[in-house]
């Protein structure tokens, strides 16, 4: 199942070209870039595991797209993102996060029901191949 | 056939328009007028900037399809302008679309070398993000190989320098600077380094009368100014300063002028009682200079002529 989460995950997949103005973008609003990476698209799992420090002063989307690569070359079966820190005083928060590498075959969510106390459903996600 | 006509490529260009549209001639001109002396590296940059024209006009009209290489080195004593230079490269070759953004980072071993396994590759690679687009300039840069030690990390960032300085031609140009001698040596040990630097650019030392140039030229930045004699005592004091230790050209003078701007501070507070005007408080008179302690130690020649 394609996951949805994040800015642009209902187009097709971006090509590096179009990462790499989205990227300019974010730099020219002086946004940190972090690149973070996970096997579970869970929707409740926010905290991927990051690749390296944010970064932070870069002029060149250059940079960024040499720790994608190095990223989807270490791990090229999982979901990579990018998210956009903005720091100014105010915001303190991700402004843009997308994603830019996707599992071949990409997990399905699949829905549990429990029954609890008095008859009380419990419902809960889980991605499964 | 007008079809045929629009999709064929270029097939002249015109480079006298293109030296115009491209701003360098502003950089250059900049260059003559704010750097004092530096000919021979004038005439390099020149040279360069036409060589990369040219080479772009060939790209147009489909000659080359290579990025030519375009790291440098700059060697030369302190002092002698090599950072200064550095900028005005970053930004020469970003009018001349060789670079994206034409930023410069400056870094210098401390930046680039971690101090435990592990530590150097991701340092080094920080600073190169950060150059992306840009210039990396790198001061001192035989510091980077250290022959003695065989487990010095230098090495590390060295190689990972080299394989970005080889793939990422169209990112990024390195600048590597140091003292001639220094850097000849350590470019013999680093065939990898030399065969990778196309342009290399010698900066000669400072003549006397353009130390002074100088030092009115950074005076004149701050809005102050030598009065007659003050400037003869200047002169001295470079001629003497030269032949002491540490001689670190337009450095030195910047510092001595930072010094005699104290000296000048603090006899107005001690001298004068009354009113100042822009006047006195922008003048450096000979005593601020000739209080240095350049004037009180010996030259190293003619100490006992002094006597």
């Amino acid at each position: 199942m394609r996951i949805t989460q994040g800015t642009f995950s209902f187009l097709p997949d971006l090509t590096d070209e179009q990462i790499v103005a989205q990227v300019e973008y974010c730099l020219r609003k002086e946004w940190a870039i972090g690149v973070e990476y996970t096997h579970d698209p869970h929707p409740r799992n926010t905290y991927w595991e990051m690749w390296g420090n944010p970064m932070f002063d870069l002029k060149d989307a250059a940079g960024v797209m040499m720790e994608v690569r190095a990223c989807r070359d270490a791990h090229p079966d999982s979901y990579i993102r990018l998210n956009a820190f903005d720091s100014t005083r105010g915001f303190e928060t991700v402004m843009l996060s997308f994603i830019v590498n996707r599992p071949k075959v990409e997990p399905k969510l699949v829905m549990t029901r429990t029954e609890g106390e008095s008859r009380v459903q419990r419902y809960s996600i889980k991605a499964a191949v | 056939m007008p079809q045929q006509a629009q999709q064929s490529v270029e097939t002249t260009v015109d480079l006298a328009a293109e030296f115009r549209e491209s701003g360098v001639a502003e950089i250059l001109d900049e260059l003559d007028r704010e750097l004092t002396g530096l000919k021979p590296v004038k005439r390099r940059i020149r040279e360069t900037a036409a060589l990369l024209l040219v080479e772009r006009a060939r790209t147009r009209l489909g000659l080359t399809t290579e990025t030519p290489t375009l790291h440098m080195s700059f060697t030369g004593n302190p002092g002698t302008g090599k950072t200064t230079v550095a900028l005005r490269m970053a930004n020469l070759l970003h009018r001349l679309g060789y670079v994206r953004k034409g930023h410069l980072v400056s870094v210098t071993r401390d930046d680039l070398v971690g101090q435990y396994i592990g530590h150097t590759a991701p340092k080094t690679k920080e600073v190169l993000k950060k150059a992306m687009g840009g210039v990396l300039f790198i001061d001192e840069a035989y510091y980077l190989y250290r022959p003695d030690n065989e487990r010095d990390y230098g090495q590390e960032a060295i190689e990972i320098l080299l394989q970005v300085m080889e793939n990422q031609r169209d990112d990024l140009v390195v600048i590597l600077a140091g003292y001639t001698d220094r850097m000849d040596r350590f470019y013999q040990s680093n065939p990898g380094f030399r065969s990778r630097i196309a342009h290399h650019i010698d900066f000669p030392d400072y003549e006397d009368e353009e130390l002074l140039a100088i030092a009115e030229t950074m005076l004149a930045r701050q809005n102050y100014a030598f009065d007659a004699e003050a400037k003869a005592v200047m002169a001295d004091y470079i001629r003497i300063r030269r032949t002491q230790p540490h001689f670190a050209n337009a450095r030195s003078i910047r510092n001595a002028l930072d010094r005699a701007r104290l000296r000048q501070a603090n006899r107005l507070f001690e001298t004068v009682g009354g009113p100042l005007t822009a006047q006195d408080l922008s003048a450096i008179r000979a005593s601020d200079i000739s209080a240095s302690r350049v004037f009180a130690a010996k030259p190293a020649g003619g100490a006992e002529d002094g006597a």
